[in-house]
């Protein structure tokens, strides 16, 4: 061990150079936690990589499945769904994908990044030294936000982009068929597809911004995570209760499945109107809640 | 000033947090809620009373239970139009209480009632009976020609609409046609003529009609449609429930509200033991009048139309009476409907408008078969009112035209996520001079095939359920077919997308040993890979006639659909010979069925505008209103920054001095646990204090709101004379590690090191990285995980990392647990050192000997309170008192004498370890010299740890 020595007259200079606020020479809160730090922690994590490497490995899962599975049962099936049409091109491939991840595994990538920001860094014991860096706590959340938005969404285009890249070298990059039989063509489809997890990214940002506020209640990020993925579930089980009609629009989940209104033609943007709306109200409740609360909190973790 | 001001800026901190964070919901929230309100209208305070109307004589005299919806803007000085709304077939008027608040909200006057036979009424059901259920709605009328609140046209004529589902519309239609005093009115899926209703015959074409959904009505023969008949009679004579068909007028709401005291005994016959008459009827016809009872066990019995039975039907049909209807007509009908098809409304609108009264046309996805969604029902709420608004009031509400839902490729109105559209055309075509329906010819092709009868009927083709439009849905509009029953005849494959929007026809060859038959003719939908989908499960009766063994060419009416045929998808007239939902022939024949010379299939076409739900401006000023929510938060930003930082930029004249300040700070839960009592001291530079305490004492706490993680309830921390809270900037001059390492477990010490670093956003070549590295002592292992440390190294590595940009303020919480004795005292020296420049540490410990080794200043505190400040050598002792233990107890008595001869030497104390005596300004040497001069054998001279006991005994009591 050496001895951390200093000139005592370096220590009244560097006392007058943060004059004014009384900060350390070079501290300016607006540069602490820069979200390419951020980013650069996140992605150190083997969780970061195992969410992301998941997202890469379902289409070419999907794939494998698709290809492994009889035609015969597919006729059978009677009802209108996108998986009778899965394999007619690497787009259908990805409007399946979208449709069988937006009702619970997306859900979880977008609960997981968010739920696990501040609660997670609570579990470590990190939290207290990032705020008496000092982080500010609002800019603390607002990173922290950014970045599980960023993952999020960077997860999910990630999906995307290998179903359209997969799916095309498997089934052919062609023309999205839908149920009914209607084409769309590929340009269009591509720009449909886009809106698509625009809008996905504006509704899941519900769970994810209720995962980010309970993340600021709780010490346990798995409380966080669970919490908010529980909530969808619970309301994903009273969407099934017909009794409750109207109601239901108001849910948080309501509208989960508007982005297919994209595939009409020409587009109905009732429902995914009302979907953006109503998801960008719930998130900046949530976020707010989060704001509020983490502004008072005594952090004891 | 200072402690004075400590709470109250603590208040106003929280407020300033509190603010953007409520504001942001509050902007976020309310324009947007209000974007997606429904239509703005000004909802009004409605009053509603009940009342018992009676209406007719004799005989058949009932009381009408009523409900009248009165809204606060009718009143004498302004009276307001009025509507009377009839509720559907086994409803009340409690099914249509929602619709009657929806009008009253909008200002109109609303009548609901029970028809007679329904609800609390009295009377027997007289199927819209112009003697009875019309006559009833005169009597309304008069009741609402009295009320001073009622716009009135002329003396006992009050403004008036009539709007009804079903039962109600027909009701609705032949008021209009039998009082005059009716302004307008607005049927929804009801009939034309219910002998057409109960036995169509699609069997020919209207010729001369134009309209897009003209369908054949029934002169003398049709095919029984059982199931519906029965369910029909059965709901009015089993009343009760009446939610079959009351829940699917997409009126009311599912599970109509009628009691059930209409049951049998309602004509006050006695329950008797099956012979008497009464009871017999009431049993078997429920509420219906005896007529209607007998005309429908006629029928049921024999399936087939008698005059007596198309008597009582037709005078319950606003067939006949169309031509007297002046009030102008909203015939709104629905798409899935398998018992009032779209055929009944187009007959009831081209028999209006022949008479050159006003008719708009709007067809819905829903009916009979299944219920409206919420919207769509909604929008015809907004028809409904637009068409009185236009009628009853000052002419606004615009005449939207005709609607139909967007055809779409899906069977039962099934669609991918209720995305239903509705098309917009200028008028219904064929209608009132405007030009006839296009028709596109599409081509069929197959051969002239058998079809059998079976005997008795049976196996019988599946179509659709009647009623129970959710499961023809759930089977995804499949249906069952019997082989050698049907013959089809195919469009070749679609190369581009025919909409279907009305009654398609084709001409057929039937030929027909026996000279009749019964046959459905259906549109198939057929995919590409071969599913058959019946649109909306539609089948067109055929009641054949005057055939024979020769093939004759029969013109036919398919149902009137909205679907479209997509591209690639195949086109299919077929023709059974059974249908479940029929009653049929007994007898087994074969008959040969094909198609005409050179016949196709004419397919009606309607163009129309795709209403797009709002355009696309609202995602234009949805993206605004955010911007103006950007902008408005980064200006507040900006504000609450500058606030701030006037605030921050306060600071004491000698805090340079004073690296740390507590003044009066208390800290208490809000379970009324105190962790730290009215605590006060300070620090100056270049001292390493101690904060000495058992656990428990508050040490932790106060490090805490040192640091700005938990705010003081009371009490002011000062750092380098800078208000110390949550991200105060003065926070940077501080390095801390307090209460466990707070390192990343999956990265390696480096990176951690590295990582906290880059988070602080200084810059790197401040950070001192190498000499905090020293600090740690790791060498090779700093680049393992930390996960892999042992508890000393960790430690060590948390407190180099406190070390980084070697703050001028260095805090400490038990910073040697863990650590060995060697590295142990290493630390010491470290810290020593480090205060030696002229920066300040402070040391939290429980352990007295770590405080007395390592620092030179020491707080001391127990139970959140201060007990003691000072150096370290003030208060571990030095030239105070001191224990004197003599070798001969003997020599007490003059040794205490000696004692207190030495100049300014306190109180001598005798115990039972020896003397204690305060030596004041007297040195130990020269106390000890006098005592070994007066030849007193000193045993132990030391000094005495007052506060060691006091510690001590603390810690023992906590």
């Amino acid at each position: 061990m050496s001895h951390a020595t200093d000139d005592p007259a370096m220590v009244a200079n560097k006392a007058g150079a943060g004059a004014g606020t009384g900060a350390a020479a070079g501290y300016r809160p607006e540069r602490t936690l820069r979200l390419g730090v951020e980013l650069r922690r996140q992605f150190k994590r083997r969780r970061t990589i195992g969410v992301l490497v998941l997202m890469a490995a379902l289409p070419l899962l999907l794939i494998g499945a698709l290809q492994l599975g009889g035609t015969e049962e597919a006729s059978e099936n009677t009802r209108v769904n996108l998986v009778d049409v899965a394999s007619s091109s690497g787009l259908n491939l990805t409007l399946f994908t979208l449709f069988a991840t937006t009702g619970f595994f997306l859900v979880v990538v977008f609960a997981l990044f968010f739920g696990d920001t501040v609660a997670s860094e609570a579990s470590w014991g990190s939290l207290r030294y990032a705020l008496a860096t000092p982080v500010p706590r609002a800019r603390l959340l607002r990173q922290k936000w950014l970045a599980a938005l960023i993952l999020s969404v960077g997860s999910m285009v990630l999906l995307v982009v290998v179903s359209v890249v997969a799916g095309g070298i498997a089934f052919g990059f062609g023309d999205v068929q839908t149920p009914v039989g209607l084409a769309l063509d590929q340009g269009t489809a591509l720009v449909r597809l886009a809106g698509m997890v625009g809008y996905l990214a504006v509704h899941l940002l519900v769970v994810g911004t209720l995962a980010f506020w309970l993340s600021t209640v709780t010490d346990a990020p798995l409380a966080a995570v669970g919490g908010a993925v529980f909530t969808t579930v619970v309301f994903a089980v009273l969407e099934q209760v017909e009794q409750l009609d109207g109601i239901r629009d108001w849910f948080p989940t309501a509208f989960n499945y508007a982005w297919t209104d994209l595939l009409q033609t020409p587009v109905d943007s009732g429902d995914l109107f009302r979907g953006v709306v109503q998801g960008l109200v719930y998130s900046a409740v949530f976020t707010a809640l989060a704001v509020r609360h983490f502004a008072r909190k005594d952090v004891t973790s | 000033m200072r402690t004075a001001s400590g709470p109250a800026r603590n208040g106003s901190r929280s407020g300033a947090r509190l603010l953007p964070a409520a504001l942001l919901a509050l902007l976020l929230t309310l324009p947007l809620l209000v974007g997606t309100a429904l239509p703005a209208r000004a909802a009004e305070e409605v009053t509603t009373t009940e009342a018992t109307v009676p209406s007719g004589a004799g005989a058949d005299a009932v009381e009408l239970d009523t409900t009248l919806y009165l809204p606060a803007s009718a009143t004498a000085d302004e009276p307001a139009p009025a509507v009377l709304l009839a509720h559907g077939f086994g409803g009340s008027k409690e099914s249509v209480a929602t619709d009657a608040r929806d009008l009253a909200d909008r200002g109109y006057v609303v009548l609901a009632w029970s028809a007679r036979g329904f609800g609390a009424s009295t009377g027997q059901i007289g199927l819209d009976d112009p003697r009875y259920e019309v006559a009833d709605v005169s009597t309304l009328l008069d009741v609402l020609a009295e009320r001073d609140d009622v716009l009135l046209d002329g003396p006992g004529d009050p403004r008036a609409g009539i709007a009804g589902a079903s039962y109600g519309g027909a009701l609705s239609l032949l008021a209009a046609a039998y009082d005059q005093r009716v302004d307008a009115i607005a049927p929804q899926i009801t009939w034309n003529s219910l002998t057409t209703a109960f036995f169509p015959d699609q069997t020919g074409v209207v010729a001369d009609a134009g309209t897009p959904a003209a369908v054949p009505r029934t002169e003398d023969a049709g095919v029984f449609k059982r199931t519906w008949a029965g369910l029909f009679f059965g709901t009015g004579s089993v009343p009760g429930d009446g939610g079959l068909l009351g829940g699917r007028t997409g009126n009311g709401t599912a599970g109509s509200t009628a009691p059930a005291d209409g049951a049998a005994p309602a004509d006050g016959a006695a329950p008797a033991d099956g012979v008497d008459p009464a009871a017999v009827q009431a049993l078997t016809c429920g509420r219906f009048r005896a007529d209607i009872c007998a005309a429908y066990e006629s029928a049921a019995s024999t399936g087939t139309l008698t005059p007596e039975v198309a008597a009582v039907l037709d005078r319950s049909s606003p067939a006949g009476v169309l031509d007297r209807i002046t009030a102008p007509t909203l015939l709104v009908q629905g798409t899935q409907d398998s018992l009032f098809g779209l055929g009944e409304a187009d007959a009831n609108a081209r028999g209006i408008a022949a008479n050159g009264t006003d008719v708009r046309v709007v067809w819905y996805s829903g009916g009979h078969d299944s219920s409206a969604s919420d919207r769509v029902t909604t929008e015809l709420r907004d028809e409904v009112a637009d068409w009185f608004d236009r009628h009853l009031r000052d002419g606004s509400g615009a005449d939207g035209g005709f609607r139909y839902p967007a055809p779409t490729g899906l069977a039962g109105g099934l669609s991918a996520q209720g995305g239903s559209q509705t098309v917009s055309a200028a008028e219904y075509p064929g209608l009132d001079g405007a030009a006839p329906v296009e028709r596109r010819e599409v081509e069929l092709g197959g051969d002239t095939q058998p079809v059998v009868t079976p005997a008795g009927g049976s196996p019988a083709a599946l179509s659709t359920v009647p009623g129970l439009g959710a499961v023809s849905a759930a089977l995804g509009g499949s249906t069952l077919e019997i082989p050698g029953q049907f013959a089809a005849f195919d469009s070749p494959e679609l190369t581009e997308a025919v909409d279907v929007v009305g009654a398609s026809t084709v001409t057929l060859t039937v030929a027909v040993p026996a000279g009749t038959a019964t046959m459905f003719a259906k549109l198939y939908d057929v995919a590409p890979d071969g599913t058959m989908t019946l649109p909306s499960g539609l089948v067109a009766p055929l009641a054949l006639t005057g055939l024979s063994a020769e093939p004759t060419e029969v013109p036919v009416t398919l149902p009137a659909i909205v679907h479209r045929f997509e591209v690639g998808h195949t086109m299919r007239v077929l023709v059974s010979s059974t249908d479940q939902a029929y009653a049929l022939p007994a007898d087994s024949a074969v008959s040969t069925v094909g198609l005409a010379e050179g016949a196709t299939l004419a397919v009606p076409q309607v163009a129309g505008e795709v209403q797009a739900t709002a355009g696309s401006g609202r995602w234009w000023v949805l993206l605004g209103v955010l911007a103006g929510l950007a902008l408005l938060g980064w200006l507040a930003t900006v504000l609450l920054g500058r606030r701030r930082r006037r605030r921050v930029s306060e600071s004491a004249p000698d805090g340079e001095d004073v690296p740390l300040r507590f003044e009066g700070v208390t800290k208490a839960y809000s379970d009324g646990f105190v962790a730290v009592r009215d605590l006060s001291f300070e620090v100056r530079r270049g001292q390493v204090l101690g904060l000495l305490g058992p656990n428990g004492a508050g040490k932790t706490t106060s490090l805490r709101m040192l640091m700005g993680l938990i705010r003081p309830t009371e009490g002011r921390i000062e750092v380098f004379g800078h208000a110390a809270g949550p991200g105060a900037p003065v926070l940077s001059r501080l390095g801390s590690f307090v209460e466990g390492t707070g390192l990343q477990p999956h990265l390696s010490g480096r990176d951690n090191l590295t990582l906290y670093w880059a988070a602080t956003g200084r810059p790197l070549a401040d950070a001192h990285m190498d000499e905090a590295i020293e600090v740690a002592g790791l060498g090779a292992a700093l680049d393992k995980p930390v996960r892999s440390y042992s508890q000393g190294m960790r430690q060590r590595v948390a407190i180099a990392q406190a070390m980084l940009g070697l703050p001028d303020l260095l805090v400490l919480d038990e910073p040697t647990n863990g650590l060995d004795p060697p590295q142990i005292h290493a630390m010491r020296d470290v810290l020593r050192s480090y205060a030696a420049t002229g920066r300040t540490v402070i040391v939290s410990s429980h352990l007295l000997s770590e405080i007395e080794q390592t620092c030179s200043h020491v707080v001391v505190m127990a139970k959140g309170q201060k007990i003691v400040q000072g150096t370290v050598e003030e208060i571990v002792g030095t030239g105070g008192a001191v224990l004197i233990g003599l070798a001969d107890p003997a020599d007490t008595d003059r040794a205490v004498a000696v004692l207190a001869g030495l100049p300014g030497v306190g109180e001598v104390e005798r115990t039972a370890e020896g003397l204690v005596v305060d030596l004041g300004q007297t040195g130990r040497a020269a106390a000890l010299a006098a005592l070994v001069e007066a030849e007193i054998g000193v045993d132990q001279l030391t000094p005495r740890r007052r506060l060691e006991d006091a510690f001590l005994s603390l810690v023992g009591e906590s």
